[in-house]
């Protein structure tokens, strides 16, 4: 592939890294640092690459790499500069109140990286549940299961109540855990 | 299906309806146990609801248009693209390399050993070229301004991995206005750009380069003069449109505030 068709194709994908990498850390310009990083490394990597079809989810891999790295690092030196903290969204009472009013961004941060990871990359950038075990570096079951009790976290945050799946008010009492396997 | 024939729905089968990603019979049967199924069913619709409010919430960030600094990040030259691009670069790179060897000279680096002209060449082009990108920009020269030096500095000494100070180069007519971050050749660059009082720019570019410490080189660009030297595992480039006789006591004071 040519010099020029390469950046095509990574630059048609910007957009989504950027999306991916702000709804993980949730500042822009940190987001965007990630994202620079992300295609920094993509290039000095792509040699290594090979069919187009993978594309897509190589570069997210990349990207979701990079951000364990970066929180990796930031475990090992401890609280340190401005933009080190903005590898991790701030979790405390604002986020959690901001997720009762129903502010789904604010009930994902709430959300484990693992459960945050899984619901962006099948819910927001379409992988299937295969592309994304593959990103992730772990098996399909591990996929849906991060899934589901991440999705039935975020349902019961965003409306917390008697029964999270209930807008009529018809709902019966609430059970204790709201989500269980059906059937 | 009919009432009696209740299927048993997984929870997988739930994700992938949420998800859409059941198709034709498989997609009817399981729509049609949950919809037997009051309370599974409103579970379902607030599934539905939470992704569907995930998506419109991030929507606008990947409308947005995509920052300068990140398409120029996938206009970076690399390995595999050379044979397409670098052609091109290696012949540039030789004749700043003929430039260099001509022109440089060894200016109270006595302790300057084993010069690499090719690195030296290489890291000149680019600074030029982060230059010629960025100097003339009105509207965003910089990514952090000076008001944020303490920030700024401490953000690309990150980056780098080396502590930078901002030289103070006031003395010599030029204000600080900021800096940015940059993808080198080898990772991180940072540039940082000075102006002076008719707005004329100047640019310090930093970044990692492999080799020992060289002598001052003067590369002359189409748009920019560049002196550069390696220390320490750092390459340093001062960029400006000035003449070879005034770029140099700037270098000078450059060196001299960023010596290790």
């Amino acid at each position: 592939m040519a010099g020029a068709q390469k950046r095509h194709v990574i630059e048609a994908q910007i957009p989504a890294l950027r999306r991916f990498a702000y709804a993980l850390l949730r500042d822009p310009e940190a987001a965007d640092d990630l994202v620079q990083d992300c295609l920094e490394r993509a290039l000095s990597r792509w040699h290594l690459f090979r069919p187009e079809a993978a594309l897509r989810p190589w570069l997210f891999q990349v990207l979701r790499n990079l951000h364990i790295d970066g929180m990796r690092a930031r475990a090992r030196r401890g609280p340190h500069l401005a933009y080190d903290e903005a590898f991790s969204p701030a979790i405390d009472g604002g986020a959690e109140a901001a997720a009762h009013l129903g502010d789904v961004l604010a009930a994902l941060d709430l959300l484990t990286l693992e459960q945050r990871e899984v619901i962006l990359l099948v819910g927001v950038e379409d992988f299937s549940y295969a592309e994304t075990a593959r990103i992730l570096g772990v098996a399909q079951g591990t996929v849906m299961s991060r899934l589901a009790r991440g999705r039935a976290r975020l349902r019961a945050l965003v409306e917390p109540g008697p029964d999270s799946g209930d807008n009529e008010g018809a709902r019966g009492p609430a059970t204790g855990a709201p989500l269980r396997r059906v059937k | 299906m009919t009432g009696q024939q209740q299927m048993a729905v997984t929870e997988d089968d739930i994700q992938a309806l949420v998800d859409g990603r059941l198709h034709g019979a498989d997609a009817a049967a399981v729509e049609a146990a949950v919809a037997q199924d009051a309370v599974l069913a409103a579970r379902v619709a607030g599934l539905r609801a939470d992704r569907a409010a995930l998506r419109a919430a991030l929507a606008s960030k990947a409308a947005e248009p995509v920052p300068a600094r990140l398409r120029a990040a996938t206009r970076r030259p690399t390995r595999s693209w050379q044979a397409s691009w670098g052609g091109a670069q290696l012949a540039a790179g030789l004749v700043i390399l003929a430039v260099g060897l001509g022109g440089g000279w060894v200016l109270g680096r006595q302790g300057a050993v084993g010069p690499q002209p090719v690195v030296v060449a290489g890291f000149a082009q680019a600074a030029q070229l982060a230059h010629a990108v960025y100097s003339v920009e009105v509207a965003h020269p910089v990514e952090v301004g000076a008001a944020d030096e303490g920030h700024l500095m401490a953000w690309l000494s990150k980056r780098l991995g080396r502590t930078l100070q901002a030289p103070d180069l006031r003395a010599r007519g030029y204000a600080l206005v900021g800096g940015r971050l940059l993808p080198g050749s080898t990772g991180a660059a940072a540039q940082l750009m000075y102006e002076d009082a008719s707005g004329a720019r100047l640019t310090l570019y930093v970044a990692a380069v492999e080799g020992g410490e060289t002598a001052f080189r003067f590369a002359q660009g189409s748009e920019a003069a560049s002196l550069t030297w390696v220390d320490a595992g750092m390459g340093f480039a001062v960029s400006a449109a000035l003449p070879r006789a005034r770029l140099l006591p700037i270098a000078e004071d450059v060196y001299h505030a960023l010596a290790l």
